[in-house]
């Protein structure tokens, strides 16, 4: 099992983040290190096996419909590495 | 269902489904306790699991939950008790958690149907494919500097409905239909408020066409479409575009498109080598979403009357004619300012008034139903004094553009303007003697054989009453006199 | 001094108590034992300032009587949890100048029960790693040596959190556990490391690595210390729907409570191979300790534990890859300025996440995407519930169940950043807990050839942390380990 080049370019795309060329061959050769070695899943029998996505065995908890949050602008923005006035600001979108 | 449209080599069938995005009336977010009402300030409306601070956990809003359980129920669908909150992973500037928090494999309602009527007053029922809960993104602003984009978070986590059709609409009109239909009984539920304007409630519109009795052909999706007119400017344009295309040798793509409000055309929106991998999977910060069979029986209790059966009741109950019940059905707040005013009282009568007069004026004045200044005991006031003999029914349309305009009472303004009809008998004989009396050539002449005078008559004893007079006496009394 | 840094959390509570030493005295102390140890490369971000403030409102508290549970005690937070105002960057360039406007809850129990925070612990970047080598601020640095004196790591991903503990450095800390990080560096350094039940402690407000693994938990040098953090850590939190809506006992009860009939499961799965002849001699020690302490010593199989390690390295990643979108460059932290949002993204992230994050979320990514999901993704999570129900199976039929914490001792740093797998396989042991949810302990258990620490896991099912405290400190009487490492700020014992 390899993941070739293109493939790490590809995932890498996915996750917003640039690999350089050399980057990617390491990238490469790890990411097909480890899969192979993951690999080894296929040995366990999972027929009929419900997949577990978490252990948590109570229900799930609703709150109440009250405005208990938000009015808190300044803290929002606080951190953030570009504002206007009250705005986030990126570089621009064309849709 | 289907209708077909003629293309240069033949015959072409249009398919149609929608996936329409409906924002849940709640006070708060799906998952954060911030403030989910419109028209705030930018980034106020947001809280630190808004703005997706490191550490920061999704927690449900109940009354999200019992919204879309009550639209399901809404569209006869199928609810399922387990339904599990899933990651769709994308990265866009105004989604700050790099995921919209959507449900994916198990959606909390499955499958339904709504039923259309068309203006040749056919009916049809268009399935539902699915409702499930979701995020909705914040909002980019393009147009506030040459090269940045701003942000505004306020919608950023805001409960949405996503309600996709099953691809059984075959015309412009019928997804026109769909769509009103959808957005009544939405409203009917109070679980969207339907403003499409405020993009409350958009839809993305799946387009394709085939030769009849073909499989389906290549679908593309033009979304967040916000009135009823651009969808149907939307499909009729794709329909044209795409029979084109194909009868020009082409293949039509799979592909999202943006619609131009001014234009009226549709365009591509994403190139294909940026094709989306959502790379959806179970939520991890939450669990699945469950409930009994109580919780949603308690809903199905409180749910209120929706338009396909109290039309049914107007129409059978009432007498109503479809149009009438139509009319009168496609807002709650007119159904039951109806039902207001014509309790106890002739529903037809009311019908006509409220559809002819008040909607008139309403229209006129430029004005909603809410904020009429005749309220429905007050029309049903005007329509008692019609039933009962007190005012004729053109007395009675002069009382009510004084009730629109003043907001008086009926009574009191006939009360006022001695309005009241003259149903005394002696009365009206004296005044029917006194035009006989004034003009004796013309009963001559009438008697002489022409009858075209009477209306003469009528007419003067109506001018001497001031319109008062009750028009059926005086013709039945005139009539006596004349034909001795 | 000195004998202030002799005193565990509990003696020195009970002179807090008395009023024979003050939390200001305290605290002098550990600031005088952090200068000394600033070598080891723990703290990222003291906060001395707040200290002071803190440990001169702890002194009020004794002085009015209503002191809190851990009121003066000193004590170190792992770089992962988020601190009001004060810079949280989870030891990444991504979250440098990040100045949280709120506490983690965790923190916040802490804090209210009267804690002094001594300030920000290095740990690995995100937590993933298990040297601490993956930290934008360098590796913490194991204040235990080899007889030739090198440094050795602290283990990860809470390194910072271990050595600060182990040197003298903090009286106790926080950390966190997604795969052995808390368990793995706190055998590495010789202290108690304890990993609760999976929703036993909020994760609000801790920087998510794995979220249906990450586990906050306390470092301390005994186990009836860890009882006493943990019992202000834990409790309900209604912002974390994963939290478990449940009264926290109080642990310190179990502490030296007797293990007189409890059954002790020994896993045969767990004798793998390249482990060393020290620790297979430990794990024979600690069985036979606790056979003497009255417990029923049982041989249990859990069959699927060799699948655990590759199943959490699809797991963790995949979520990872999720939890780690949000750092984007527009809400807070780093960003690489460039024309399009695109470039700004992909620009940002390669900059600001290290390679090991780098590549944990290119196999998430990899492993949830279009053509993979099922054979990676959804393969794991059916392995997971084959090893949960491994677990559920055996504790039919034991209590608790007894493993080394680790395959080796502290390596050196440097010795296996070379190779992810080789890395990954020091987590072999503890990593089935958090696929399972279970609670887990590092005890201090003995030393190896070469004079470094070695640590004893315990597990219990969901909830039962009762049973592994008192178990824990029934091995801990009888292994009579002395926390000595020859870079500590004084003599801690």
């Amino acid at each position: 099992m390899s993941v070739d080049k293109h493939v790490v370019k590809k995932i890498a795309r996915l996750a917003r983040i640039s690999v350089s060329e050399e980057k990617s061959e390491t990238f490469s050769a790890d990411l097909g290190n480890i899969l192979n070695w993951i690999e080894q899943l296929k040995e366990v029998n999972t027929d009929g096996v419900e997949p577990l996505s978490g252990v948590n065995e109570h229900a799930l908890v609703w709150r109440e419909d009250n405005i208990t949050d938000g009015e808190i602008t300044d803290k929002v923005l606080k951190n953030a590495p570009e504002t206007a006035g009250e705005f986030f600001v990126v570089p621009k979108v064309i849709e | 269902m289907s209708t077909f449209v003629s293309g240069r080599t033949g015959e072409w069938e249009i398919v149609i489904g929608m996936e329409v995005h409906a924002q849940v009336v709640s006070n708060s977010k799906l998952f954060s306790g911030s403030s989910a009402i419109f028209g705030a300030s930018p980034n106020n409306h947001v809280s630190l699991v808004d703005a997706a601070m490191p550490g920061m956990l999704p927690v449900i809003n109940a009354q999200c939950v019992k919204q879309a359980v009550l639209t399901g129920l809404g569209l006869n669908a199928k609810i399922n008790k387990f339904s599990v909150f899933d990651r769709k992973n994308y990265f866009y500037a105004d989604l700050p958690q790099g995921y919209q928090i959507s449900q994916f494999k198990h959606p909390i309602v499955g499958e339904g149907e709504v039923q259309i009527e068309l203006s040749d007053g056919s009916t049809h029922k268009v399935g539902i494919e699915r409702l499930h809960l979701e995020q909705d993104a914040g909002k980019s602003l393009h147009d506030q500097h040459p090269s940045k984009s701003y942000i505004d978070l306020n919608r950023s986590g805001v409960a949405l409905m996503e309600i996709v059709s099953k691809p059984e609409m075959h015309s412009a009109d019928q997804a026109a239909a769909y769509i009103k239909k959808l957005r009544s009984i939405l409203r009917y539920l109070g679980t969207c408020d339907g403003n499409m304007e405020e993009g409350s409630l958009r839809a993305d519109v799946n387009v394709s066409v085939r030769r009849p009795g073909e499989a389906l052909g290549t679908r593309t999706e033009t979304k967040n479409l916000n009135s009823v007119k651009f969808i149907m400017q939307t499909i009729e344009f794709e329909v044209q575009r795409q029979i084109e295309l194909i009868e020009d040798g082409g293949e039509v793509m799979q592909e999202t498109r943006l619609f131009d409000t001014s234009t009226g055309m549709t365009r591509t929106m994403r190139g294909k080598e940026d094709a989306h991998d959502y790379r959806y999977f179970p939520d991890p910060d939450l669990l699945p979403l469950t409930f009994d069979d109580a919780f949603i029986d308690e809903l199905k209790i409180g749910m209120p009357e929706l338009p396909d059966e109290i039309k049914f009741r107007m129409v059978n109950e009432y007498g109503l004619s479809s149009y009438d019940a139509n009319v009168l059905t496609e807002e709650r707040e007119t159904a039951a300012f109806y039902e207001l005013a014509s309790d106890g009282r002739d529903r037809k009568i009311t019908a006509n008034w409220m559809s002819v007069e008040l909607f008139g004026a309403l229209n006129k004045a430029g004005i909603e139903l809410a904020q009429s200044p005749v309220s429905p005991n007050q029309l049903g006031g005007l329509i008692d004094l019609i039933s009962d003999g007190s005012i004729s029914g053109k007395i009675a349309k002069e009382v009510f553009s004084e009730m629109f305009e003043t907001g008086k009472d009926a009574k009191l303004i006939v009360d006022e303007k001695g309005l009241k009809q003259v149903s005394d008998e002696s009365a009206i004989v004296t005044m029917i003697d006194d035009v006989l009396a004034t003009n004796p050539d013309k009963v001559n002449e009438y008697r002489g054989g022409k009858e075209k005078l009477f209306g003469f008559f009528v007419g003067q004893v109506m001018k001497a009453s001031k319109g008062q007079a009750n028009p059926g006496m005086v013709n039945k009394l005139l009539k006596q006199k004349l034909d001795l | 001094m000195s004998e202030l840094l002799k005193m565990t959390a509990t003696q020195a509570r009970k002179s807090l108590l008395k009023r024979e030493i003050s939390s200001v005295e305290l605290l002098n102390a550990y600031q005088t034992a952090m200068e000394k140890t600033e070598a080891l490369n723990n703290y990222v971000t003291p906060t001395l300032e707040v200290a002071k403030e803190m440990a001169i409102k702890a002194d009020k508290t004794y002085a009015k009587g209503n002191a809190g549970l851990l009121a003066g005690l000193p004590i170190g937070v792992k770089d992962l949890f988020c601190t009001k105002d004060i810079e949280t960057t989870a030891c990444s360039a991504i979250l440098k100048g990040f100045f949280p406007p709120y506490e983690s809850t965790v923190t916040s129990n802490v804090w209210k029960s009267g804690g002094v925070m001594l300030g920000k612990l290095n740990c690995d970047e995100f937590a993933m790693g298990s040297s601490n080598e993956t930290s934008i601020f360098g590796p913490a640095i194991n204040p235990w040596s080899k007889i030739d004196g090198s440094d050795l790591s602290s283990g990860g991903s809470s390194g910072g959190s271990a050595s600060s503990v182990a040197a003298g450095a903090a009286l106790m800390s926080l950390g966190t556990d997604t795969g052995g990080s808390i368990r793995q560096p706190a055998a590495f350094c010789g202290v108690v490391g304890l990993k609760p039940t999976y929703g036993r402690c909020s994760r609000w407000g801790i920087v998510a690595f794995a979220s249906s693994l990450d586990q906050a938990g306390p470092f301390t040098r005994t186990v009836e210390d860890s009882a006493l953090i943990f019992s202000a850590m834990a409790g309900h939190d209604q912002k974390d729907s994963t939290s478990a809506s449940l009264e926290t006992p109080n642990f310190s009860e179990a502490v030296n409570s007797g293990i007189e009939g409890l059954r002790i499961g020994i896993p045969a799965e767990y004798y793998v191979d390249g482990m060393d002849t020290d620790i297979l001699n430990l794990w024979k020690k600690g069985r036979a300790w606790l056979e003497q302490a009255g417990a029923k010593v049982v041989d249990i199989s859990l069959p699927h534990t060799k699948y655990a390690l590759p199943c959490y390295y699809i797991i963790a990643p995949a979520e990872a890859s999720s939890n780690l979108a949000r750092y984007d460059g527009v809400k807070y932290g780093k960003r690489i300025e460039k024309e399009s949002l695109d470039a700004m993204y992909e620009a940002t992230r390669a900059d600001g996440f290290g390679e090991e994050v780098q590549r944990r979320i290119l196999i998430g990514t990899y492993a949830l995407s279009a053509g993979y999901y099922d054979a990676y993704y959804l393969k794991a999570q059916q392995v997971r519930r084959l090893i949960k129900e491994d677990f559920d199976k055996a504790f039919n039929d034991v209590d608790v169940i007894l493993t080394p914490t680790t395959p080796t001792a502290a390596f050196p740093i440097g010795a296996e950043i070379v190779d992810p797998i080789t890395m990954y396989l020091n987590d072999v042991f503890t990593v089935p807990a958090n696929l399972a949810g279970l609670p887990g302990i590092s005890v201090p258990a003995g030393l190896s050839e070469q004079g470094l620490p070695l640590g004893l896991q315990l597990l219990a099912p969901s909830f039962r942390e009762d049973r592994i405290f008192s178990a824990a400190s029934a091995i801990e009487k009888q292994a009579e380990f002395s926390l000595a490492p020859v870079r500590a700020a004084g003599d801690l014992q």
